[in-house]
């Protein structure tokens, strides 16, 4: 017997709005603890909620990236449970009337074919604070209360996904449309994307659903993979011996690789969700949704698909460089009326994110603008430097913040195009090199090369490589 | 006569003039407290009065300007946060609490020159009818020390009318600012819903609370009311009405106002002697050429469940929040989550809180949310139409406040269904979000006072204090 995997995702990401859910506090990350609260995130006794603008605007803008339908009215419900972060002893959240519907996300399934994956809702709530407990088990636990009220959008998806590797897809598809809409930075290390994944397993071509098991709290794709493949891995041993799998929710553990049981009650949590009578309905005109909608900007799959064909990239040109709007917009803005976009490409793809990953640094504190990296290809064209060059002259600018010309002029890189210099240059190396140009004359051919470095090492790199290869040839001939 | 004697008009014209200044009104108002305290059956009507925070108040005041008040002290029910000081909301939770803010509209009575002066006693959390609910004891009716004072706002009602504060700022969620009035003879005003901002209020059933003036004169209720209202960003639910000065609506005469009487407040449980005082009120304003109709609120007998449905549902979440983990009292000393929750709010509570928690607990939960939340809100939005409909007929609504006059202390304290029902001919007012006030007018063969209560559309304030004051002038004159 064959089993498939139903796989769902529960999937929060914080919305990068300058102040929190329903105060004025900042939402800035790694602070002080507890120095961006208030009366309201606090939860002192008679402060009230007023629902940010900020987060709204974004929370559409997810779901018509989502293509949900966005509901023209949405309420807020107040979700309860006790506990030592959550400081009202509710979270506010939406309940029966999400702000988002039914959309849906088009993926590769493992054949490389396009797959729809649905989107039930995606609504919006508020995070809860960060506990932090004493190293010693005994010891007392502190919390910080400065990610308490942050907005977070939860998306749900339908039980559409197959395998392990659709689950990365998909993830992977929705971080890069909530970084193109500039709805999240999707930052994983700041908690700014987490995900719950519900797993069942089935016989291959049934139609209902097996017991699920629920893995909360990732915030890793790399690990929802893992957590995934393993369970798929665990409950088909089960269900093979026969045996029954109960509903459990389970972590994945990191250092073991494996999913294990959450220790918690079993009792089933009734968060007697209602409507929070201190914030009224949100309400939206059809206008407003679409001045939303005509500001969506160019989602990943269309601006992978343009680039390619305007620019004469390749799949997996358009597929590093769509990654992140940020990348993409940059080659767009370098590449823009070049006569070789390709060429652009080729040097973002390698030297940028090269750069990138051994400066740990985001594109965005990059000194090199696609401005100045244009000016450096400028150069290369008229040949005022070579290639060679050009890759020093880069490095450089990424540190000093120059411009290239300026570089070059400072450091005196200006490739030599003089060919009285370089013939100076040739016949020097020449006679410096007597038996090697015997060798050479004698039908040693390969030794060409080394004469053209030692004439490039006199040049310090600088001569014109065409020229000196025609040069040195036609004297070595002669 | 002593400053602690005076009303809000006589006292703003004082300080005015320079004849005396704040401190001179305190003085009086201290003594007065002492005195009281000096009596075998002490009002109790303050949770806190502390001479030292109040001088405090006194040098910060708003001088500024020429303001409303002038400097006039008003005692705050203490269920309203006040900046450094103690906010207890009758509760042994928050006993030691002291609020790191103002309210909103505490905020606007410095604004407007008035002085925050002393906490008020009340029914826990404001849950009550009797202010027998109460951490710190309870408190007494002025006009018959073995009564009660009426709840929740019951210190307040107690204090303005015994002079121990010239004017308080309270809250009404199904009946505590007018009830009380009602039972201590003084007048009190719920505005509409949405009127004062709810930004620091402790939030009892948050589609109810509101806050509002209870003072010796109506006049002086218009004025407190002048002071406190307005729109307030900070809360979601305040209205962006435009606020008319409802001082210049006291003393208007009432020709062709249409005045609506529910057969429905008239029925069974109405005492007779509540009847008559009310009816009494009703001629005054018959006199006073302002036309009586007959009118039906058909749905009024659903308005007790819905609103102890409703309230409770949002109070178990509202109250959710003491948890003795951030602030007020802990009153255990426990390595274990679960235990300190546990005692901490079993200890903190009193039993009617307790059993409001867990009415609105079973009302939320699954399984019973359809039956009973879901349900009374369909009736709320009944009750809402009754009242709609009603207004286009007649522009004031009259009604008794409570079926009786003050009980004895201690004699339904045992029957919380009783009491309950007490609320009948207040709750739905607050179901509907409208205004209504209660207006003295007369006393019972015990010399209990009586209210009527006055109920008029949205926003429509303005009516109340044209009729209140009539009924104020004409039941002065019987007497
Ligand atoms: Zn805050």
């Amino acid at each position: 017997m064959s089993f498939e995997a139903v796989i769902g995702l529960e999937i929060h990401i914080q919305l990068n709005t300058q102040t929190k859910t329903f105060c004025s506090c900042s939402t800035s990350f790694g602070d002080k603890p507890n120095s961006h609260t208030c009366p309201v995130c606090l939860g002192l006794p008679g402060a009230l909620p007023v629902f940010n603008e900020q987060a709204l605007n974004k929370g559409i803008m997810a779901g018509l990236a989502l293509k949900c339908e966005v509901a023209e009215f949405s309420i807020f419900a107040r979700k309860n449970y006790f506990y030592p972060d959550l400081p009202k002893s509710y979270q506010i959240s939406q309940y029966e009337s999400p702000l988002n519907k039914g959309g849906y996300v088009l993926i590769n399934d493992d054949e490389g074919k396009k797959r729809k994956v649905g989107i039930t809702r995606a609504h919006l709530e508020e995070d809860a604070g960060k506990l932090i407990h004493d190293e010693n088990p005994k010891g007392p636990s502190f919390v910080d209360f400065n990610r308490c009220g942050v907005p977070l959008l939860e998306i749900v998806t339908e039980p559409d996904i197959r395998t392990p590797d659709e689950a990365y897809r998909f993830l992977q598809a929705i971080k890069e449309m909530m970084q193109y809409t500039e709805v999240s930075e999707c930052n994983m290390e700041k908690g700014e994307l987490r995900v719950d994944v519900n797993i069942s397993m089935r016989n291959f071509g049934d139609q209902g659903f097996g017991v699920k098991q629920e893995i909360k709290n990732m915030n890793s794709f790399a690990n929802v993979k893992r957590a995934l493949e393993y369970e798929v891995k665990r409950q088909t041993k089960i269900l093979r011996s026969g045996q029954k799998l109960i509903q459990q929710t389970r972590l994945f553990d990191v250092s073991k690789s494996a999913t294990v049981p959450m220790r918690m009650k079993e009792e089933a949590h009734d968060y007697r969700y209602f409507p929070d009578p201190d914030l009224v309905p949100v309400t939206l005109t059809h206008d407003q949704i679409e001045r939303i909608q005509n500001s969506l900007p160019e989602l990943p799959q269309n601006k992978r698909e343009r680039l390619k064909k305007q620019y004469n990239l390749t799949d997996y040109d358009v597929e590093v460089l769509c990654s992140s709007h940020k990348l993409a917009n940059y080659f767009e803005a370098a590449a823009n009326g070049y006569k070789s976009p390709k060429k652009i490409a080729n040097w973002i793809l390698s030297e940028l994110i090269r750069v990138l990953n051994e400066r740990r640094i985001e594109i965005d504190d990059c000194k090199v603008t696609p401005t100045k990296l244009r000016d450096l290809f400028d150069l290369m064209d008229s040949k005022v430097i070579s290639g060679k060059i050009a890759k020093a002259v880069f490095d450089d600018m990424v540190e000093s913040g120059q411009s290239a010309s300026e570089i070059v002029e400072k450091k005196g890189l200006k490739q030599v195009t003089d060919r009285a210099e370089i013939v100076k240059v040739i016949v020097e190396t020449i006679e410096e090199n007597e038996k090697v140009v015997r060798d050479y004359r004698d039908g040693k051919k390969k030794v060409f090369g080394f004469l053209v470095g030692k004439v490039m090492q006199k040049t310090h790199g600088k001569a014109s490589p065409k020229l000196v290869n025609e040069i040195l040839r036609e004297k070595l001939e002669s | 006569m002593g400053l602690n004697e005076c009303t809000l008009v006589e006292l703003t014209e004082k300080l005015r003039i320079g004849e005396i200044t704040t401190s001179d009104i305190i003085r009086d108002i201290e003594s007065a407290i002492t005195q009281d305290e000096g009596n075998k059956y002490p009002l109790n009507a303050y949770t806190s009065f502390d001479i030292e925070s109040i001088e405090k108040e006194i040098k910060s005041q708003n001088k500024k300007e020429d303001t409303l008040l002038k400097g006039v002290p008003i005692a705050i029910k203490d269920i309203i946060n006040v900046m450094d000081t103690p906010t207890t909301c009758g509760s042994g939770i928050l006993k030691d609490y002291i609020s790191p803010y103002d309210a909103t509209a505490i905020k606007n009575l410095r604004k407007n020159g008035g002085v925050p002066a002393g906490k008020l006693n009340m029914d826990e959390f404001a849950m009550g009818s009797s202010n027998e609910n109460s951490y710190f004891g309870v408190v007494r009716n002025p006009h018959d020390r073995k009564k009660i004072p009426g709840g929740s706002s019951g210190g307040a009602a107690a204090a303005v009318s015994a002079n121990l504060a010239v004017a308080a700022l309270a809250s009404d969620t199904g009946g505590s600012i007018r009830q009380p009035a009602s039972m201590c003879g003084i007048f009190g005003i719920k505005p509409t819903y949405g009127r004062v901002s709810r930004f620091g209020l402790i939030a009892y059933a948050s589609s109810f609370d509101q806050i509002g003036p209870i003072t010796n004169t109506v006049m002086d209720g218009a004025i407190l009311l002048d002071a406190v209202s307005g729109y307030d960003p900070k809360d979601s639910t305040s209205a962006n009405e435009k606020v008319p000065c409802f001082r210049d609506f006291v003393g208007k005469g009432l020709g062709g106002l249409r005045i609506g009487i529910p057969e429905e407040y008239f029925g069974e449980g109405l005492n007779s002697e509540v009847r008559d005082i009310v009816e009494r009120g009703i001629k005054i304003l018959s006199e006073a050429n302002a036309s009586v109709k007959r009118i039906a609120l058909k749905y009024t007998r659903y308005a007790i469940a819905c609103y102890y449905i409703i309230a409770t549902a949002e109070a178990s979440s509202n109250l959710a929040r003491f948890d003795g983990i951030r602030y007020g009292t802990r009153f255990v000393d426990t390595e274990d989550l679960e235990t300190l929750y546990r005692e901490n709010r079993n200890i903190g509570f009193g039993d009617e809180v307790k059993r409001r928690i867990l009415l609105g607990t079973f009302a939320l939960s699954s399984g019973y949310y359809d039956a009973y939340y879901l349900k009374a809100q369909r009736a709320r939005t009944l009750i809402r139409e009754d009242f709609k409909e009603a207004f286009r007929e007649v522009d004031i609504i009259v009604t008794p406040v409570s079926p009786i006059a003050a009980w004895d202390i201690g004699e339904l304290i045992d029957d919380p269904l009783q009491m309950y029902l007490s609320d009948v001919y207040t709750v739905p007012v607050n179901l509907a979000g409208l205004p209504a006030a209660s207006v003295p007018c007369g006393k019972t063969k015990d010399r209990l006072p009586v209210g009527v209560q006055l109920i008029a559309d949205h926003f429509n304030e303005a009516d109340i204090f044209r009729v209140a004051r009539i009924i104020e002038e004409g039941e002065k004159g019987a007497e």
